[in-house]
């Protein structure tokens, strides 16, 4: 479905990303973990189109993505929720999602999906007429998640949905990220630090390092693995 | 000698809508700075010379048009400002494409400093013999001569009129903006461009039509400012566009409620000061020694929220 090749990114002399591989098989689930600043973001933003790649390739369904505006990319099927979650804070929480829908043109259809993006997140359906900007981390979260879904794309990216979040509601959106792959057949892309909870939820997984995938598996390998476990887990 | 004596200048219904028409004009033009600053957050300096070329649009453009539609009428004014305004948009979507959108990954000072350039470009191009020449000329007559008479008070058709034109202006710009997809997409790229470009808006695209929208209404100012001035000339945008700047600085830079509120505050306080005898040759001192004042109790802006700067 995705699959990067040898993906090289870099700011001016610094490189952000040496030589990336990987791949996510349709309807799975794959996470990338790793520390702040590995590079997780820079990976998807390169992806998306919003940055420029030095080398390398990222084909989607056999296209090639790389040298292609973000706008158009959206338009192929592959959805990007950004690190920080980037809601339009001065758009009301309908018309955020009537921005992820900015490119269809079926009325009935974005109707009938924003009705499942509010039974998904059902306060978000209460905030509806609310500014974006007054939702908490959470809600925002989730309203990020219901924006990207709102595409109708094949392929999900999702960055870090559990930043800045109370812990009990990032239970609430992993269950519906599940959710979301399990219903729809959705390919999801995570990109996470809590490892903890995105190798539960995934199959394949990959550790990311100072710009290097140091280490590749299915998520079960990867949570026996003595060194994920005390870098990434905790060491219990 | 004035054709009017001091009581009537300073009857107030007149000096109310003398100063209602002037604020109008300043509020049809600070619209396009603050639209501009909102979605790329930069002062668009030369949004004032785009007011003067909408002028020179209209003048070369109505005697040809009252060819067709008869002598001075409301339906020449109107014609005239619609080819004014098409014109405008025209160059201020050419002027963004080629010394802006080059420059959009730089620094914000470099996009500043580059609308100088483009500013003082227009203004000594249009002052070349062979182009407008640096001479005041007369602007066409679009309307009918004569004034109306109110409870005593001498009121001027375009001074009437402006205000009308306006409102509608307004209505259909909250339009636009509140309920279209366009208009969603500008409220959208103005909070964060890589966010929209993520939902598939091509910000390019927006930002042009965000120039063009702001310079159509630069011209429709242009046009209704030149009605009431004795003639026109390169450098008469400098002044309302430096006033409308401010109106939209006031009012709190990137709210168009704001610019709209600003621009009226400086068109009264001009007026209202420009009546009183003695104050007259004071009036801009007065006006921007207000937007002092109000600028030191609201740093943002009358309608302007304080924003942290992003990264």
């Amino acid at each position: 479905m995705l699959e990067v090749r040898d993906l090289q990114v870099g700011y001016g002399a610094i490189t952000a990303l040496h030589g990336i591989s990987l791949r996510v098989e349709k309807g799975s689930i794959a996470t990338l973990i790793g520390a702040n600043g590995a590079g997780k973001s820079t990976m998807l933003r390169a992806i998306s189109g919003l940055i420029p790649a030095r080398s390398g390739s990222v084909l989607f369904e056999g296209r090639e993505l790389l040298g292609q505006p973000a706008h158009e990319i959206v338009a192929l099927g592959l959805a990007h929720s950004p690190e920080g979650r980037m809601v339009f804070a001065n758009l009301s929480v309908e018309e955020n999602l009537r921005m992820g829908a900015y490119l269809r043109k079926d009325g009935a259809g974005i109707a009938k999906d924003r009705d499942y993006v509010f039974d998904m997140f059902p306060r978000l359906k209460e905030r509806r007429a609310q500014t974006a900007g007054t939702l908490s981390g959470g809600e925002q979260q989730m309203l990020a998640i219901g924006r990207a879904l709102m595409s109708r794309p094949r392929c999900l990216m999702l960055d870090e949905p559990s930043l800045g979040i109370a812990p009990m509601l990032v239970a609430t959106i992993f269950e519906k990220i599940v959710e979301i792959n399990r219903e729809l057949g959705l390919t999801i892309l995570l990109v996470e630090q809590n490892a903890n909870l995105a190798l539960e939820v995934s199959q394949r997984g990959y550790v990311i390092e100072t710009g290097r995938i140091i280490l590749e598996d299915e998520c079960k390998a990867l949570r026996d693995n003595p060194q994920v476990r005390e870098s990434y887990l905790g060491g219990h | 000698m004035l054709s009017f004596d001091p009581f009537e200048l300073n009857h107030p219904v007149q000096q109310f809508i003398n100063g209602l028409a002037l604020g109008s004009i300043y509020a049809l033009i600070a619209l396009g700075y603050t639209m501009v600053y909102g979605v790329l957050r930069f002062i668009n300096f030369a949004h004032a010379d785009v007011l003067m070329l909408g002028a020179y649009a209209a003048a070369f453009v109505a005697p040809v048009l009252a060819g067709f539609l008869g002598g001075p009428s409301l339906l020449l004014l109107f014609a005239t400002v619609l080819v004014a305004a098409v014109v405008c948009a025209g160059i201020g979507m050419l002027i963004e494409a080629l010394a802006y959108r080059p420059l959009r990954a730089r620094p914000k000072l470099t996009v500043l400093i580059t609308a100088i350039g483009v500013s003082l470009f227009i203004e000594f191009t249009a002052q070349h013999p062979a182009v407008f020449g640096a001479k005041t000329r007369p602007f066409p007559q679009l309307l009918p001569a004569g004034n109306l008479e109110f409870a005593g008070a001498t009121l001027s058709r375009v001074d009437l009129l402006i205000p009308v034109v306006t409102v509608l202006l307004l209505a259909g710009l909250w339009v636009l903006v509140q309920r279209t997809r366009m208009g969603m997409a500008m409220r959208a790229v103005s909070f964060n461009q890589n966010a929209a470009s993520l939902m598939g808006v091509n910000n390019n695209r927006i930002i042009s039509f965000t120039f063009g929208l702001g310079s159509a209404l630069a011209a429709v100012a242009g046009v209704l400012y030149s009605v009431r001035s004795s003639g026109i000339d390169p450098l008469m945008g400098i002044r309302p566009g430096l006033i409308a700047f401010s109106a939209a600085v006031v009012g709190g830079i990137g709210d168009l409620g704001g610019a709209v509120l600003g621009g009226l505050l400086l068109g009264m306080l001009e007026t209202y000061a420009g009546g009183v005898e003695g104050l007259s040759n004071y009036r801009d001192a007065i006006s921007f020694g207000m937007l002092v004042v109000i600028l030191l109790f609201r740093p943002a802006g009358l309608l302007g929220r304080a924003q942290v700067e992003k990264v």
